[in-house]
């Protein structure tokens, strides 16, 4: 195979109630074959109830180089959690 | 029921699982790309799955000692009753491909009918594996129909796999005494009934693929007579290897 097929992400999930997960990615010629590998490798042991897969040129990221600027001026502003109220005992898992 | 005829009827049914699992299972690791590799396995899994059924079954039948390895890995090549058609070896990707196509076709039919037999324990098997059939066809469709409608070369080769699988088809539907005993008594499927459906769908899908249906009237046969193609032999010196080098090992 001199070229290779195009790079897809799959997101599978595995409970009805639950989101699609990233489970990985794999390699198909188009998005039907995408759908059918998926499944053959990250559904075979009983993992999943839907999947979704995308062209992973169709997904647009952050730059690791603008870490700093992006995630770091949120690092020293710990009042934007709500952390400063006493919780009565009652309510359970914040 | 007729022990002899019932116990010939699961084999026959078997033997097509069993052997075209380890036809596709010698492509572990050798398939054209990662996926594609567990997609084939998947299947041949499935097929072992379903064959251990079974011959769960004719063990129990025939007793006496018998388990589903004594009968799967013990027997001699003529005792093998699978069709011609799955015995075939992985010329290529596309003659794999195309021998999946025309075994699942019918296997997917067959089922389907076996699934109303008045043998509970036929009818269960065939319940079970029908879904899993249904996406061996679906697979094998599609890999048809992308080499048959893609490049010139995929094209070509897929026209070639098909013709020259051709003249394996028609045993499939040939019937055997204990075919014919089992139809009688309810319990089996009567394939004669499936061929106008199979020959339907198949070009059907070659249409689809653009590729010819093959005219040739010219049909082998043999293997549900346990008369077979040079390559069976070759096949099961793999198959039983372990069993008859270590007779009763397990692990």
């Amino acid at each position: 195979m001199k070229k290779n097929w195009p790079l897809w992400e799959v997101f599978v999930r595995s409970k009805n109630g639950l989101e699609h997960r990233h489970f990985g990615s794999l390699h198909a010629a188009d998005a039907d074959m995408a759908l059918e590998n998926a499944r053959d490798v990250y559904t075979r042991r009983n993992e999943g109830v839907s999947i979704w897969v995308v062209e992973s040129k169709d997904i647009t990221a952050s730059n690791p180089e603008h870490n700093g600027e992006l995630f770091e001026p949120a690092q020293d502003k710990v009042y934007r959690h709500p952390t400063f109220y006493d919780l009565p005992d009652e309510v359970k898992y914040m | 029921m007729n022990k002899e005829h019932l116990y010939k009827y699961i084999l026959g049914i078997a033997d097509n699982s069993l052997i075209l699992g380890q036809r596709l299972g010698e492509l572990c690791g050798h398939g054209p790309n990662l996926e594609t590799d567990i997609a084939g396995t998947n299947i041949s899994l499935d097929l072992f799955g379903q064959s251990r059924s079974y011959y769960q079954y004719a063990a129990k039948l025939i007793g006496n000692g018998a388990t589903e390895d004594s009968i799967a890995m013990l027997r001699n090549e003529r005792e093998y009753i699978n069709v011609l058609l799955v015995e075939q070896p992985n010329t290529d990707f596309a003659y794999t491909m195309a021998r999946q196509f025309l075994f699942d076709v019918y296997h997917l039919l067959m089922l389907q009918e076996l699934q109303k037999s008045h043998d509970v324990t036929l009818a269960a098997i065939a319940n079970k594996s029908i879904k899993e059939v249904s996406y061996h066809l679906r697979f094998s469709s599609d890999w048809v129909k992308r080499l048959g409608d893609g490049t010139e070369e995929s094209h070509q080769k897929m026209q070639d796999a098909i013709d020259g699988l051709w003249t394996y088809t028609d045993e499939l539907f040939h019937q055997t005494d204990a075919d014919k005993a089992m139809v009688a008594e309810g319990a089996g499927v009567d394939v004669k009934e499936l061929k106008d459906s199979y020959y339907s769908k198949v070009t059907k899908v070659l249409a689809e693929a653009t590729l010819e249906t093959p005219e040739s009237k010219w049909f082998q046969k043999g293997g549900k007579n346990g008369v077979h193609t040079e390559h069976l032999g070759y096949l099961l010196s793999d198959l039983q290897y372990m069993q008859r080098t270590f007779p009763n090992m397990e692990w």
